[in-house]
Parts: C-alpha cells; structure tokens; sequence
C-alpha cells in the first residue's frame, strides 16, 4: 500500500497510536449511526412509497373526475366557480431530530374546523360532478400532506445515510489500515534501531576490553 | 405559519384552489423558475409539483433537495402519471442504501 512517509520516532508512534484509538471510536459510533438511520430509513420509505401509490391514484382519479365535470358546463363558470376558494390550509412545521437529522414534521390546520366547506359556489349553476370532483380532491388531501412530510424526511435521510456510509467506509477500509501500518513500522524501525544500538554497544565493549587487558596479545605469546 | 403552494399547468391543478391551497399556473421553465425560486424563499413549506413542471425544471429543483424547507412534492397532472414521482423515491433508496432492494421487482 502506497503510505505517506511517517518518522519513526517515539513521539510520532504515540500520535498515532491516539489517531488510532480516535478512529476506532469514532467509526464505531458512526457504524451505530448508519444502522440506526437505515432502520428509520427502510420504515419510512415503505410508507412513503404506499403513500405515494395513494396519493397519485387518488389524484389522477380527482383528475378524471375534474375533466368530467368540466364536459360539463362551460369554462367561464367553473372558472368562475373555483375563483374565490373559501377555504384556506395553514401549515406549522416543526422538526424532528432523528440521529442528527433535522427533519420536518408538519402540521396542517384548515381555517374553518368543518371538511365539507370546500364548495366555493352555489350549486345553482354547477353541475354535480363538480362537487364529486371537489370531493375527491378534498379526500386525497390528508394523505398529501403526509406524503409531504415523509418525501422529504425520506430524501433527508437518504442523503445523510449516504455521508455517514462514506465516512463509515473511509474509516474503515483506509484511515484505520493505515494507521495501523503506519505504527507498525514505527515499531519495526524502533526495534531495528535500538537492535542496532545494542549490537553497536557490544562491538564497543569488546573494543574497549580489548584496548585494556590485550587479551589477544596474551593469547599469541 | 407557513403555505401550500401548487405548480403546474393550469388544467392540472386548478382543482387544488378549492381546498385551500394555493395554485401558480405556470407552464414556461423560465417563468416557472422565478416563480418557484420566489415561493421557496418565501413563506410556502410545501411546494406540490406536477411531473411535467418538475421535468422541465430539472436542476433548478436540485437546490431544494438539503433544504429542510420547502418540501418538493411531485404530484401526477391531468395528462397522466409519467413515474417520476416514483422513480424519486426509489432514487432515495438507491442513494441510501446503495441498490435498490426494495422496489426493484415492480
């Protein structure tokens, strides 16, 4: 493996040794993150796909009912029926942490308490498939909103599982090896220098014994 | 106190006033653009989209995908359900999770 060039001192192998343990640490608690937030993640994304099948069955049915009702009577009064709404959708939102993730939680309140009160028009000039219309619309909009909230809680996530999934994988497979390398030279090139220290201090000894006591001299006469 | 917003082509959304929310017809990407870039930093928490819009638009949604606010929701308009709408939530799971595992059979 291609390694940046450490020094191999002692100070250098303690740095590391700490990196190491940070690592450790640190891709531990982002390994329990990620599970987590898959876990949210795979629950809330079922919903969001049921949700989603609903709301666009619900809404392409509103749709056909709609072109029914417009066969019906001329453009001028259905425009002029639908002109004035006369209710209104105000929306709170709040947010929700789940794992570090802000996401938001919605909540919709209609200006009058009562769900029939969505007919804009006196029924005088309008035919029936308009209100049919209306009311299937009105029918889909709970789901909707919901949908609003679990969309974009879903997208949310997916982009901080995939962050957290990179981080998880960066750790794992190079920050730590590498460390792990990088101390193990260390060690290595410690253990050969102070081999090399020992080895030297012998051959001086011996040197030094030599200059003192001629043992070779003796030996010779 | 935030608003719903509706976008689309008027025929597919002018349903959407008699409940309460709020419909911008718009069936122009420039026009379109201003106006979503005006909603979004504006006080709408919801912005619904028909596919159609939301294909023509393109990146210019891309810069709402971090947002926590406004939520981007595409919704099918009267000329039919194109997938897209689908397609984003497998595209999340894709994102996440790295293949698709749980949608892929349909």
């Amino acid at each position: 493996m291609a390694r940046t060039q450490v020094n191999p001192t002692r100070m250098e192998l303690t740095r590391l040794k700490r990196k190491l343990v940070t690592a450790v640490k640190g891709h531990r608690l982002l390994k329990d993150k990620r599970d987590e937030l898959m876990r949210e993640f795979l629950d809330l994304v079922r919903e969001n796909m049921e949700l989603r099948k609903r709301v666009e069955q619900g809404i392409t049915d509103a749709n056909r009912n709609f072109v029914v009702a417009k066969a019906g009577m001329s453009e001028e009064i259905l425009r002029t029926a639908l002109m004035a709404p006369k209710q209104e959708v105000y929306l709170k939102q709040s947010s929700k942490n789940v794992m570090s993730v802000d996401i938001p939680v919605f909540d919709f309140t209609t200006r009058t308490a009562d769900t029939n009160d969505i007919y804009s028009y006196g029924f005088a000039f309008t035919s029936g498939d308009l209100d049919q219309a209306v009311k299937s619309l009105s029918d889909v909009l709970p789901d909707m909103m919901r949908l609003a909230e679990v969309e974009k809680s879903c997208r949310l996530m997916a982009s901080e599982i995939e962050k957290t999934r990179r981080r998880v994988n960066a750790l794992e497979h190079v920050i730590i090896p590498e460390t792990q390398e990088g101390i193990r030279y260390i060690t290595m090139k410690l253990d050969e220098n102070e081999r090399s220290t020992q080895v030297r201090l012998m051959k001086v000894k011996d040197m030094m014994l030599e200059e003192a006591h001629k043992y070779s001299e003796k030996q010779n006469s | 106190m935030y608003k719903i917003a509706v976008m689309g082509d008027y025929d597919s959304i002018y349903g959407f006033a008699t409940l309460g929310l709020d419909t911008f017809p718009e069936e122009d990407r420039e026009e379109a653009a201003k106006t979503l870039h005006r909603l979004a930093d504006d006080e709408y928490g919801v912005i619904y989209m028909t596919e159609e819009l939301a294909a023509l638009l393109g990146d210019e949604l891309k810069r709402y995908d971090d947002r926590l606010l406004p939520a981007i929701i595409l919704i099918p308009g009267i000329k039919g359900n194109t997938g897209a709408g689908i397609a984003g939530v497998k595209k999340s799971v894709e994102q996440a999770v790295g293949s698709d595992i749980l949608f892929g059979e349909d």
